[in-house]
């Protein structure tokens, strides 16, 4: 009964959607307001009907109604209850329904803001963001339909899915489920997809007011891009900690050492990412300064299409990964509909063009306007190498027959310098003035930052051991970070100096009077902070691998592993487990016992190796279990990687939210609207570095 | 017949070197992290996306053994990966090759990476031309209120009110 309930709303989910965009676009484009009042109406109830479909879904997934094909492929009598309910995104059917509800949901939420110079753009936002909800909704409806069951045809060697009975069929109710894919069950998947869907779904609405600015013509004005500033930003830390929530599942499951493989999937992720990142740089150039209205255009066209990439490469598995596990029809469906939205984008973009004229010139060739163009270059650059180094294998196969790999290598090799450069500018756009900046002084400014930045990866060159790469990756890594910290203590002095506030107090207020500019320097640590784990990760990792017998040591950098014993035991949700004991000693200082782990997931005869880490904030010594002999476990194989700075690739995430929180909800909205508004000239001489004081 | 000799002188000496140099490599046994450094510019050839290094599939552990034996009988590093790109086939190497048509993918992010910067300066000159055309530098200067268009006029004293 409830799953009826649960497919028929997903139906009317479906029919409502499809309605609101159509008639949100017929209002709009004949100019009557019935019609965008109806629209409007039957867009809001999307989420609640979908609301509906989806806990219909999750009450089937925690009772076990193996009726449904869904539950019996990724529920199980050994998952506890919430796993169960979190198994909702752990399969196709899910995931997409799940896509779709949260969409529905970020419109809803957009339609009831405070509407009031943008109006206009209320019609064919609703039409645009419906257009896509339904998309979504009508895969779940047609294609991967998560209310489907097993029926046994006569005959047929396989079980069919199907909404209802094939002719002469019998239904086929499973006693017990597959249970969701091991590699799974830990609480990096289980927050992995819906931030990442967050972030994916979030970048609808600033993409929906875009389209919506450009068919009003409207596209000339700021409107949208203020309008959407959070919406934005909220998108893009989802998407943030969607990718370090991934990462740290990587490290913690998939027994490599390490947490980003440059894997197709992570990097279907990335790629939006990246052009959101050089999107919400981009805006500031149009906030201030009137330019590069059509390359934000460009830039949300991208990022949107590449979002909708992104699901399609995971939802499909267009190219075989070890993230991929969801693997359908869907191909066809998601490439036409990314081909028109590309497209029809594009096209409407093209139409528009001379709207979008700069408004501004440029004043001065060394200036805060070219060094956030340079960084838009730096970043387009990185997301083309990635998606090339991604999709190539498929033109290779295609084009010659021969498959390849493009792994780790290539996109160090490609996207490294880049990423390099880009922290150089990470450093210096903050010392930059907006306009034009003259080269001496910016060399005075930057001088002192230069000086202390070398001598901080001098002395952690000293410490570990020196390699010219290495020290440079570091040097840079410093390099931004003092800029930043330095943006930082030049105002807390200059409110001290002028206002004779204590150090504290000047610091929180200078938040206060400009949430956005510092909260953005509190994300650029954040994403110090990770760059610093990638050069660890690159640079400073190390590695040794080696069979043991009782007693016997292995040893690396400081630290000794002694091998204890080896015991198997049954565990929790029907595995096997192989767990071996061993102290850590660091020189002769016992510091941690540690147990590495092999489970073997008996229903789904899957390995899943479980290693065991000694965290400290500077390394995690990260062990393995490799191998054993099956009788008399006299000799067992251990790997062990030393990964210095890993943890600060969680802290840089735990930065990016709170930077992000910081600048997004800014405490009244007086204080956002003077960050917004050109100063005029004298005042900017004055202080050449910047828009607050 | 001088250079027979040189023949004779050699070939003994080029012989004790290579016995030298085999038993040398066979008298110690390669250790897992010589393995590993050659297995992790491989990738699995059964498993998606998997380096070899890492790869806990039988399959693997097996081929990581052939790489043992291989470095157990003398074998180098080139030796071992030209022999599993001929057992395999080009996507067993984690980095690309530079050549025939995978170079592309080497190739193309360069061009897109030089076109992008050739726009860049492109963009920079254009701003800068239209700024010699406008006026003078600073808006501030003494430019005659007619080449300042109404529009952007407006823009500025509402801004200008906005700040008061």
């Amino acid at each position: 009964m409830l799953n009826e309930v649960g497919w028929l709303a997903l139906l009317i989910g479906f029919g409502l959607s499809l309605y609101a965009s159509g008639a949100a676009a017929w209002g709009g484009w004949k100019g009557q307001s019935r019609w965008v009042a109806s629209a409007r109406n039957a867009a809001c109830l999307v989420f609640p009907v979908l609301t509906v479909s989806v806990l219909a879904l999750v009450a089937a997934l925690l009772r076990l109604d193996f009726r449904l094909a869904y539950v019996a492929d990724v529920s199980s009598q050994a998952m506890s209850p919430f796993l169960r309910a979190t198994a909702l995104w752990g399969g196709q059917q899910g995931s997409i329904l799940f896509w779709g509800w949260l969409m529905a949901g970020f419109v809803g939420a957009v339609l009831v803001r405070p509407w009031r110079s943008d109006r206009e753009l209320f019609p064919w936002v609703i039409a645009i963001a419906m257009l896509t909800t339904a998309f979504f909704v009508s895969l779940a409806v047609f294609i991967t339909n998560p209310f489907e069951r097993y029926w046994l045809v006569p005959g047929a060697q396989e079980l069919t899915r199907a909404l209802s009975a094939p002719p002469g069929a019998m239904p086929y109710v499973p006693a017990e489920g597959d249970g969701l894919n091991p590699l799974l069950r830990h609480f990096g998947m289980i927050g992995h997809p819906p931030t990442t869907y967050l972030g994916f779904t979030g970048f609808v609405i600033p993409y929906a007011f875009a389209m919506a600015a450009l068919i009003t013509g409207k596209g000339r004005e700021d409107g949208w891009i203020r309008a959407t500033r959070r919406w934005t930003l909220v998108a893009w830390m989802f998407l943030s900690v969607g990718l370090i929530l991934g990462g740290r599942w990587a490290y913690d499951v998939l027994g490599w050492g390490g947490f980003w493989g440059w894997d197709p999937v992570e990097n279907a992720m990335l790629m939006p990412w990246l052009t959101g990142t050089a999107f919400l740089h981009s805006v500031m150039i149009t906030e201030k300064r009137g330019m590069l209205k059509v390359w934000n255009m460009i830039l949300i066209i991208l990022t949107y299409a590449l979002s909708l990439f992104g699901t399609f490469i995971t939802r499909t598995g267009v190219i075989g990964s070890v993230h991929a596990f969801a693997k359908s029809a869907l191909g066809p469906a998601f490439f036409i509909f990314i081909g028109l939205t590309f497209l029809g984008s594009m096209s409407l973009l093209f139409r528009r063009l001379p709207d979008l004229r700069t408004e501004h010139e440029l004043e001065g060739v060394v200036s805060r306007e070219t060094a956030f163009l340079l960084q838009n270059l730096f970043f387009l650059a990185i997301t083309f190498a990635v998606f090339w180094g991604t999709v190539f294998p498929m033109i290779s196969e295609l084009v010659t027959g021969t498959k390849i790999t493009v792994g780790p290598p290539y996109f160090k090799q490609v996207a490294g310098p880049l990423f390099f450069a880009l922290l150089v500018l990470m450093g210096l756009t903050p010392l930059l003035a907006w306009r034009r900046h003259g080269l001496h002084s910016l060399a005075r400014t930057a001088a002192p930052i230069v000086a202390v930045s070398l001598v901080l990866a001098a002395g952690w060159a000293y410490v570990h051991r020196l390699h010219p790469a290495a020290w440079a990756a570091l040097w840079l890594v410093a390099f931004a970070a003092v800029a930043v910290l330095a943006e930082f203590v030049k105002g807390v002095r200059a409110r001290m100096e002028t206002r004779r506030e204590m150090a504290l107090i000047a610091l929180a207020r200078l938040f206060a009077r400009n949430r956005r500019r510092y909260g953005g320097y509190v994300v650029h640590l954040g994403v110090l902070m990770i760059a610093l784990a990638f050069v660890g990760d690159t640079y400073f990792k190390q590695e040794t691998q080696g069979s043991l017998q009782v007693g016997e040591e292995l040893a690396i950098g400081g630290y000794r592993l002694v091998f204890e014993d080896l015991r198997t035991y049954a565990g929790s949700d029907g595995r096997d487990i192989v767990e071996a004991r061993a102290s850590l000693y660091r020189g002769s200082k016992f510091v941690a016992a540690l147990a590495p782990r092999r489970d073997f997931f008996v229903v789904q005869e899957q390995p899943v190796t479980v290693p065991a880490v000694y965290s400290t904030p500077g390394e995690d010594v990260y062990v393995m279990l490799v191998g054993w002999e099956e009788i008399g476990y006299g000799s067992t194989t251990f790997k062990i990687y030393l990964n210095p700075f890993i943890n600060w690739a969680w802290l840089g995430g735990v930065a990016i939210v709170l930077g992000v929180l910081l600048s997004a909800f800014p405490g009244s909205r007086a204080y956002a609207e003077v960050s917004y508004e050109l100063r005029p000239r004298r005042l900017d001489s004055a202080e050449p570095a910047g828009e607050s004081a | 017949m001088r250079r027979r000799i040189w023949l004779w002188v050699l070939l003994p000496l080029g012989l004790a070197l290579v016995l030298v140099v085999a038993a040398e490599a066979q008298g110690e046994a390669p250790t897992d992290d010589q393995v590993n450094a050659i297995a992790k510019k491989l990738y699995c050839p059964v498993c998606p996306n998997t380096p070899l290094d890492v790869c806990a599939t039988k399959a693997c552990q097996d081929w990581r053994a052939q790489i043992r034996d291989q470095l157990a009988a003398g074998w180098s590093e080139p030796q071992i990966i030209d022999y599993f790109v001929a057992q395999y086939g080009e996507r067993v190497l984690a980095e690309p090759e530079r050549s025939g048509f995978t170079s592309l993918v080497w190739i193309l992010p360069m061009i897109a990476a030089g076109v992008g910067l050739v726009g860049f300066v492109e963009v920079v000159r254009q701003w800068k031309r239209r700024r010699a055309a406008a006026g003078p530098p600073s808006m501030f200067a003494a430019s005659p209120a007619a080449a300042v268009d109404p529009e952007t006029l407006a823009r500025i004293e509402g801004e200008l009110e906005k700040m008061a």
